[in-house]
C-alpha cells in the first residue's frame, strides 16, 4: 500500500522575484535572483543541493527546452537537474519532482525552480496554442486563446444555474476588486492598484463574457524553493513548512470527447482535491484549510475553483464571493498575494509562487497581508482549458 | 437514359447592397453603379470551400461509394499545383479509387466538367459522377467588375438509374475570345472594352450554341420550358432571348439583382435554380459563357419531384441571407485591403504535410471514429474508447461527422484571437448521435449566439500562410441553416 508524502518533507527557503514587466531582465537574472534569496533563506550553501527541478514553459519566447539554463546561471556543481513542463502548472511540476525526490529518499536536499520570460512576445496575453499542442491541432485546433477557453466554462456555468450575464459578471468582478485590494499589498506584486466593481464590469471585452480586469497578469517573473526531509528541516530553521500532500489530475479526454460533462467545473480539480484531502487527512475543507492560493488566471477559473475544491457548495460559490468568505477578513482568505490576477503569471513560476505564499504567511512573515495564525494553506495550480487540463494542488502546514 | 440524378447550390450568406459599394468607390467611375445586391464570401470561405458546401448539398440522400468521378470547375481555385476536386473528394469522404480532375481557365468550364461527367457516366465508366463549380472571383476596387461579380457555387450529380432530369443533347462552340484574361500570379481579371465583348461575343457565341443545339436535336424552342444563359449586360440578355423568339416566362432569371454573375458556376446555379421550378416533363436548356458556349438541352422526369425535398439548392440559400454593410469588411474578407493584424496574428505555426496526409480523413474529411462496442461516436478518431464506462482498444470503424448536426453547448467570442471577423466565435459542439468536440464558429453574429443552439458543420479555409503559400481547410460549425 502507498502510503504517500504527507510529512515526509518540508520547505526550508524559498524565494520569489518581483513579477511585472522585467524590461531590463532576462531569465537568467530572474532565476538567480529567486534562486539566491531561497539559498540564503535557507541557510544551506548551494553545494548542499543534491539535484534540482527546472520548470518552463513556452521554449520560444523563454529559455529553450532542456535543463541547462538552471544550471547554467547557478553553475550548479554537475548534479542532476531535470526540466519539466506542464502549462501553466509548470511551477507545481518542478516542486512536485523535488519534494517526490526527497520523500522517495534518493536525495535529502533539493530545488525547485521555475521562471518564465512571457513579454518578449511582442503583444497582450499569452502565445496561441495550436502550435503547443502539436503538429494535429495546428490544422484541427479552433482559433481558442487562453481567456477563450475559460470564458466558455463562464458561460457554461451561467447557463447551468440561470445566471444573467450582468449577474455572472458582478459575481466576476467582485473577485477580481478583491484579488486587486490585496495586490496594494504585495511590494512583489506585478499589480497593485484598487479596481472597483463597477470599472471592472465596464472593462473592454476580451473574450465574452470576460473583460479586461477579469484576466490575469501577462507577467516575467521566477521562483524557487529548496526542499529537505522533514526529520532534518530543523537543522535549518526553527519554522519549516512540511508538504502535506501533493496530487496532480490530467484529462482523459472525457471532458473534450465524450458527452458527460456540462462545462461549468474542472473535472480534474474534484479528482485532484479528493486525492489531496485524502493524503493530508482534511475531512471538510471549507473548516479546515486556512488559506488558499488558487489559479485565477480569469475569474471565472476562481470561482468554479472554490467549487471544485468544495471550500463552496455547488452552485452557491456566488454567493459566498458577495458575502466576503474569501476575501483577507473572510474565513478562507484566498489569493493574499494578490493571485495571478495581480501578483502576475509568469508560468514556469506561478505554482512556485502560490507556495511562496502560504510558506510566508505560515511562518508569520507575510508583512502588511499577514493572516491570523494560518495552520493550513493550500495551492491550486491549472494547466490548459477547462477542457482539456491538468490540476496540481498542494497543502502545506507548519 | 442518363443525365442529372442529384443537385446541389451554394450561395454564401453575406449579400451587400450595390450601393454600398458605389459609395465607397463609386467616385473613381461613376459609371459602374449597378442596381441590387450580390452574395460575397465571408472571410473564411473561397472557391473550394463554396464548392465543397454545394457538393455536400448534392450528396444529400446520395450513396458516396457510388461516386466514380468528381470534377471541380472553376478559374479561382486556391491552388495552381494541388487539385482542388481531390481536396473536396477527402473532405466528401469519397473513395480514393476514383478519378478527380479540375476543368479551370474559362468560365464556361461549369458546362465543360458537367459533359464530362455525363459522357463518362453514359460510357460505363463511372456510376456517378460529379461536379462542384464554383467562382470566388475578385473585381478590382472601383471596377464594373465589382459590382457586378458575385460568389457561388453549384453542383450536380449524373448518373443512369433515378435520373430526374435527361441530358438530351449538347452544343459547344470554342473560340479563344480574349474578353477577360487573368495571368498566372495575378489576382484581378483585365478587360477589354465592353463593347467589343457585347458585339462579337457574349450574344453571338450563346445564340451560336443555342442554335447548334436545337438543330442537332430537333427540338423548336417554343417547346423549352426554361433556357438559362448567364446575364453580363442586361440589354443584351434580353437581346439573345428576342432573337431566340423567347416568351419572358420561358427565360430564367440570371439573378444578377441578388447574387451577381459568378463566373464559372452562374450557369450550373441557374441549371439548378430551373430544376427548382421544374415539372416532369419540361425540357431545360442551359448555355454557359467563356470563350465560347456549351450549350445542354434537358428533359425532367418524374424522379424530380422525389428528391426536391432533399437539397437546399438556389432557393433556400437566397432566403438564409445576412446583410454585410460594409465595403471594408467585403475587400477585406477577399484579401484585397492588407489589414494590421499584430504579431499575434502574424505568428503563423508550421503546417506539416506528412500531418496533413496521415490525418487527412479527420482534417479534411471530419471523419471520427465510432466505437463499435459501446457505439460511441468520437472525434478525432480514437485508438482507446472515450467512454470510460467502455475503454476498449481498437475496436474502432470510420465515423462521418461532417453531415451531422449538433448543439451547441458553451461558447465564447474572442477578441483576443486574430480574425480577420473578429471577435472569433468557437464553442463546443456536442453531435446528435453523440461525439463532441470544439469548434470554430462562423456565420454567427455574437449577439446570436445561444447555449444549446442547433448548429452543423461547414467547410472552410483555417488559415493562409503566406510564407510557405498554404490554404489550409478545416469544418467550422454554423448556426443550422433550415
Amino acid at each position: 500500500m502507498a502510503e504517500g508524502i504527507k510529512d515526509k518533507v518540508a520547505i526550508i527557503g524559498m524565494g520569489c522575484t518581483r513579477f511585472g514587466e522585467r524590461w531590463d531582465m532576462g531569465s537568467e537574472e530572474l532565476l538567480v535572483e529567486a534562486c539566491t534569496e531561497a539559498i540564503e533563506d535557507s541557510g544551506i550553501e548551494k553545494k548542499d543541493i543534491n539535484a534540482a527541478w527546472f520548470g518552463s514553459c513556452m521554449d520560444d519566447n523563454n529559455v529553450g527546452k532542456s535543463a541547462l539554463p538552471l544550471s547554467l546561471a547557478l553553475k550548479l556543481p554537475f548534479i542532476p537537474v531535470t526540466r519539466v513542463e506542464n502549462f501553466c502548472a509548470t511551477g507545481s511540476e518542478a516542486l512536485r519532482g523535488a519534494v517526490y525526490a526527497v520523500a522517495s529518499g534518493a536525495y535529502d536536499i533539493c530545488l525547485a525552480a521555475g521562471v518564465e520570460k512571457l513579454k518578449d512576445t511582442g503583444f497582450g496575453g499569452l502565445p496561441d496554442m495550436p502550435s503547443a499542442l502539436g503538429t494535429k491541432n495546428r490544422f484541427l485546433m479552433p482559433n481558442v486563446t487562453a481567456p477563450g477557453g475559460f470564458a466558455m466554462m463562464a458561460t457554461a456555468y451561467f447557463a447551468k444555474y440561470g445566471i444573467s450575464p450582468k449577474e455572472g459578471k458582478e459575481i466576476l468582478a467582485t473577485i477580481s476588486a478583491k484579488s486587486h485590494k490585496n495586490g496594494i499589498n504585495n511590494p512583489k506584486a506585478h499589480l497593485r492598484r484598487e479596481v472597483t466593481v463597477e470599472q471592472i464590469i465596464n472593462a473592454p471585452m476580451i473574450a465574452w463574457p470576460l473583460g479586461l480586469f477579469d484576466c490575469c497578469g501577462v507577467s516575467d517573473g521566477a521562483a524557487a524553493a529548496i526542499v529537505c526531509r522533514a526529520d532534518m528541516a530543523k537543522n535549518f530553521r526553527p519554522d519549516p513548512v512540511k508538504i502535506k500532500s501533493m496530487q496532480i489530475a490530467i484529462s482523459s479526454g472525457e471532458e473534450l470527447m465524450y458527452q458527460d460533462w456540462d462545462g461549468s467545473n474542472v473535472r480534474t480539480a474534484v479528482h485532484c482535491a479528493a486525492s489531496a484531502y485524502e493524503e493530508a487527512g482534511i475531512k471538510n475543507p471549507r473548516e479546515e484549510i486556512s488559506m488558499m492560493e488558487v489559479h485565477d488566471c480569469f475569474s471565472i477559473t476562481e470561482l468554479v475553483a472554490y467549487e471544485d475544491l468544495q471550500t463552496s457548495a455547488r452552485g452557491k460559490a456566488g454567493d459566498d464571493v458577495r458575502d466576503g468568505f474569501y476575501n483577507m477578513d473572510g474565513k478562507i482568505p484566498c489569493q493574499p498575494d494578490g493571485g495571478l490576477k495581480c501578483f502576475g503569471h509568469p508560468i514556469g513560476a506561478s505554482g512556485l509562487r502560490m507556495m511562496y505564499e502560504m510558506y510566508k504567511q505560515l511562518q508569520g512573515k507575510a508583512g502588511d497581508r499577514q493572516i491570523d495564525n494560518p495552520s493550513i494553506g493550500l495551492t491550486h495550480n491549472m494547466g490548459g482549458f477547462p477542457a482539456m487540463n491538468l490540476i496540481s494542488i498542494a497543502i502545506a502546514g507548519l | 437514359m442518363a443525365g442529372i440524378v442529384s443537385y446541389g447550390a451554394y450561395i454564401p450568406k453575406y449579400r451587400i447592397d450595390r450601393k454600398i459599394i458605389y459609395k465607397a468607390m463609386g467616385w473613381l467611375n461613376p459609371a459602374t453603379y449597378m442596381p441590387g445586391e450580390k452574395a460575397v464570401v465571408n472571410f473564411d470561405e473561397d472557391s473550394l470551400t463554396m464548392a465543397v458546401a454545394a457538393g455536400m448539398d448534392c450528396l444529400k440522400g446520395i450513396d458516396r461509394n457510388n461516386v466514380d468521378v468528381a470534377f471541380y470547375a472553376g478559374t479561382t481555385a486556391p491552388y495552381l499545383e494541388r487539385q482542388s476536386a481531390q481536396i473536396m473528394a477527402t473532405a466528401f469522404d469519397l473513395r480514393s479509387d476514383i478519378r478527380t480532375a479540375d476543368f479551370t481557365d474559362s468560365t464556361k468550364s461549369g458546362t465543360t466538367a458537367l459533359l464530362s461527367a455525363f459522357e463518362a457516366v453514359k460510357a460505363d465508366g463511372a456510376k456517378n459522377a460529379m461536379v462542384c463549380a464554383s467562382d470566388c472571383r475578385h473585381g478590382k476596387p472601383g471596377s464594373a467588375q465589382e459590382e457586378i461579380f458575385g460568389d457561388s457555387a453549384a453542383s450536380i450529380l449524373m448518373g443512369q438509374e433515378n435520373v430526374v432530369a435527361d441530358l438530351i443533347g449538347s452544343h459547344s462552340v470554342s473560340y479563344d475570345f480574349v474578353d477577360h484574361w487573368r495571368a498566372a500570379g495575378e489576382k484581378f481579371d483585365r478587360q477589354w472594352e465592353d463593347r467589343f465583348i457585347r458585339d462579337v461575343a457574349y450574344k453571338n457565341f450563346i445564340i451560336e450554341a443555342i442554335t447548334g443545339l436545337l438543330k442537332k436535336t430537333g427540338v423548336d424552342i417554343k417547346d423549352v420550358a426554361k433556357v438559362a444563359y448567364p446575364c453580363l449586360y442586361p440589354g443584351d440578355f434580353k437581346g439573345i432571348a428576342k432573337k431566340m423568339g423567347l416568351e419572358q416566362s420561358q427565360v430564367q432569371d440570371p439573378m444578377l439583382a441578388n447574387v451577381g454573375y459568378t463566373g464559372t458556376s452562374n450557369s450550373i446555379m441557374l441549371l439548378v435554380a430551373a430544376l427548382e421550378d421544374a415539372k416532369p416533363g419540361d425540357k431545360i436548356i442551359v448555355a454557359s459563357f467563356g470563350t465560347g458556349s456549351d450549350a445542354v438541352l434537358f428533359e425532367v422526369t418524374d424522379n424530380l419531384e422525389k428528391i426536391k425535398s432533399n437539397h437546399r439548392g438556389v432557393k433556400k440559400h437566397l432566403a438564409a441571407k445576412r446583410e454585410l454593410n460594409s465595403y471594408e469588411k467585403m475587400i477585406s474578407f477577399r484579401n484585397i485591403l492588407p489589414l494590421e493584424k499584430g504579431i499575434r496574428g502574424e505568428a503563423m505555426p508550421f503546417s506539416a504535410m506528412t500531418e496533413l496526409w496521415r490525418s487527412r480523413e479527420q482534417i479534411l474529411g471530419l471523419c471520427g471514429s465510432l466505437c463499435k462496442n459501446c457505439n460511441t461516436p468520437q472525434f478525432p478518431p480514437q485508438i482507446m474508447c472515450v467512454n470510460p464506462e467502455c475503454g476498449v482498444v481498437g475496436q474502432m470503424e470510420k465515423y462521418r461527422f461532417a453531415d451531422k448536426k449538433g448543439k451547441l453547448f458553451t461558447y465564447t467570442g474572442d477578441s483576443l484571437a486574430y480574425s480577420v471577423n473578429p471577435p472569433a466565435i468557437y464553442g463546443m459542439v456536442d453531435f446528435e448521435g453523440g461525439g463532441r468536440y470544439w469548434f470554430d464558429i462562423t456565420d454567427l453574429d455574437l449577439d446570436d449566439a445561444k447555449v444549446n443552439m442547433p448548429v452543423e458543420m461547414s467547410f472552410r479555409r483555417k488559415y493562409i500562410d503566406e510564407k510557405f503559400g498554404i490554404h489550409s481547410y478545416a469544418w467550422k460549425a454554423v448556426p443550422v441553416l433550415d
